[in-house]
């Protein structure tokens, strides 16, 4: 009823809403909307930026589950551990953190946010600088020399080259720089929920922290939860980068190569670009996957 | 939750959370030392971590390397100015437009939009660079400050943001506003806009931290060295030097040059922004 009486109120046109609208939209249309749909178009084509594209029907997809061993040897089975690690573990990590700060007073809480949120704000050229320096590979690395001086290790480990270490490495700098806006977000939740909720649930027998965690807190905060999530989910497969920066794509072994990688491997150096624009659709699916079921579990049913 | 002073349970949580804060923090002091060290300190062995002589000399060789290349680094300043100056403002001006339309304003299609921009939270942007690039490409946009501003204006997550705020003004206030014949556009300029800048701040900071440290647009849009962006330069910069002792210096401090505008941005609106991610949920 009461959007009927507004539409129809002068000075209320439909069109204005449009206007209002339409730069930004139209933007989104050419740039994020059409990119997505070219993409999914191309991977049923055969293109190698030159020619014309050639329709194959499904042959990028088969060969990419049938034939592409580096994509079912390496590529998926280590963004499937960077994902459950950075993705998930980066995100209960971040709730824990933005709990225990949500728990101290406003000035130390601040300053601490600040720390742990600015990893998040270094740019691919700062974390690629900073983590070479440190895994540098001969007794002149910090991480090396550390180690060796304190005896943990004899002689320098070569991190960036060993395919033994790479993984685990860029999963670190993953979790490290997983403390961005969904960490907010989180934060300014756990800030928000309404005090009357903890005095009414320790009436009704919650009682302690950890009861009042699972009864109270995460019910009445699900929104900012599911926001966190998907912040959390596209920041961990965009920040894949780092490995291809730390090692070079292909990395060493393949040891850790991620879909992004992968996509970049068949698009800029291989220009198979059809195949390339595949393995984009399959990412594009693992993040929608990953985010319906943040929707499961924290989404709000009307 | 949220107390107002320090008592003795919270020691606990100190305990817990500071090793996490101190080995977050670690890294990005180390880059700032690392910046500001000498020659001998970054020769030393065992390295250091600590600059105990600091020293301009990394900043200096930083411009020199940019002298020698043919384009000077004011030129690679410029054009990261003007790119994210635009970028931003333009940003922000369609964002809280669309925003203030899909929050208040009643036409055909508002929900759809809304959802289909929350699922665009989901976009991965590498995913796309390949077609992303043939559309520039069709549209006449390589080698232009077009294809480094246009691709990066449209920020799902800040349009989500700011209208989440938007949402969070009475409608009253609007509906007082018509009584008093105003039009929509002056209510956006009028009533909504003043009312809203926590989330505008918001969306600054994170349209600016995309636009400011974008290696893409520079990468795959553009091959003429003098429109390219000081993120671009800062990053061929520190990978080409980074694999020598000498070179880390000027990495390091071409590091720090590209993190510190973020830093200080985010220090400033920093209130502004956690008010805003009280309203960020998705429902």
């Amino acid at each position: 009823m009461s959007i009927q009486r507004k539409a129809n109120k002068p000075g209320r046109s439909q069109t204005s809403g449009y206007l209002f609208v339409l730069p930004y939209a139209l933007l989104f249309v050419i740039f994020i909307l059409t990119p997505v749909v070219i993409a999914i178009g191309l991977s049923f084509t055969s293109f190698n930026a030159i020619e014309k594209p050639r329709f194959v029907g499904l042959l990028n997809y088969i060969n990419l589950i049938t034939s592409d061993d580096t994509f079912m040897k390496f590529v998926i089975p280590n963004t499937v551990k960077y994902a459950l690690i950075v993705g998930v573990g980066g995100y209960i990590l971040s709730f824990l953190l933005a709990f225990g700060l949500a728990n101290l007073t406003k000035g130390p809480r601040t300053i601490f946010a600040l720390i742990l949120y600015s990893p998040s704000m270094t740019t691919g050229v700062a974390m690629a600088v900073l983590w070479k320096i440190m895994f540098t590979g001969d007794q002149t690395g910090y991480f090396n020399s550390w180690l060796m001086s304190i005896g943990a290790i004899n002689e320098p480990i070569q991190w960036l080259v060993n395919s033994k270490f790479l993984l685990p490495i860029v999963i670190i700098i993953g979790l490290w720089s997983s403390m961005g806006v969904g960490f907010l977000s989180i934060l300014a939740g756990l800030l928000n929920v309404d005090e009357s909720l903890y005095e009414a649930a320790a009436i009704d027998g919650v009682k302690n922290r950890f009861q009042e965690m699972i009864y109270v807190t995460i019910p009445s905060m699900k929104p900012q939860m599911l926001f966190a999530a998907v912040m959390q989910i596209v920041g961990a497969f965009q920040n894949g980068m780092i490995s291809t920066l730390l090692a070079g794509n292909p990395t060493p072994g393949y040891a850790a190569q991620l879909i992004v990688n992968h996509i970049e491997d068949y698009g800029f150096i291989r220009y198979e670009m059809g195949y390339a624009a595949a393995v984009s659709v399959v990412l594009l699916l693992i993040v929608q996957i990953f985010s319906s079921l943040s929707g499961k579990l924290f989404g709000e049913k009307d | 939750m949220n107390p107002q002073r320090f008592e003795k349970g919270q020691i606990k949580i100190y305990l817990l959370i500071l090793p996490m804060v101190l080995l977050t923090g670690l890294p990005i002091v180390f880059i700032f030392f690392h910046a500001f060290k000498p020659m001998e300190e970054l020769f030393a062995f065992p390295p250091k971590f600590i600059t105990t002589h600091p020293t301009l000399d990394n900043f200096r060789a930083l411009v020199k390397a940019s002298r020698s290349a043919g384009i000077p680094l004011s030129k690679y300043i410029f054009n990261s100015i003007l790119i994210t100056g635009v970028v931003v403002f333009g940003s922000l001006l369609f964002s809280t437009m669309a925003a203030y339309a899909l929050s208040k304003l009643r036409f055909k299609g508002r929900r759809t939009m809304m959802q289909i921009n929350q699922i665009a939270l989901m976009f991965v942007s590498v995913a796309v660079m390949i077609p992303r690039y043939l559309v520039i490409n069709k549209l006449g946009l390589v080698d232009t400050f077009f294809a480094q501003i246009l691709p990066l204006v449209a920020l799902p997550v800040g349009l989500f943001l700011v209208k989440q705020f938007v949402d969070q003004v009475p409608d009253s206030l609007i509906e007082a506003a018509y009584m008093d014949g105003a039009k929509e556009w002056q209510i956006y300029l009028k009533v909504i806009l003043p009312l809203i800048k926590p989330a505008i701040a918001t969306a600054a900071i994170l349209v600016f931290q995309q636009v400011w440290t974008n290696l893409e647009t520079s990468n795959y849009y553009i091959n003429d060295e003098s429109l390219k962006s000081l993120a671009f330069y800062m990053n061929t910069l520190a990978g080409s030097t980074s694999n020598t002792v000498a070179g880390q210096g000027v990495a390091a401090a071409a590091s720090l040059i590209m993190f510190l505008p973020n830093f200080i941005l985010f220090c400033i609106l920093q209130k502004n922004v956690m008010n805003t991610m009280a309203y960020s949920g998705i429902k």
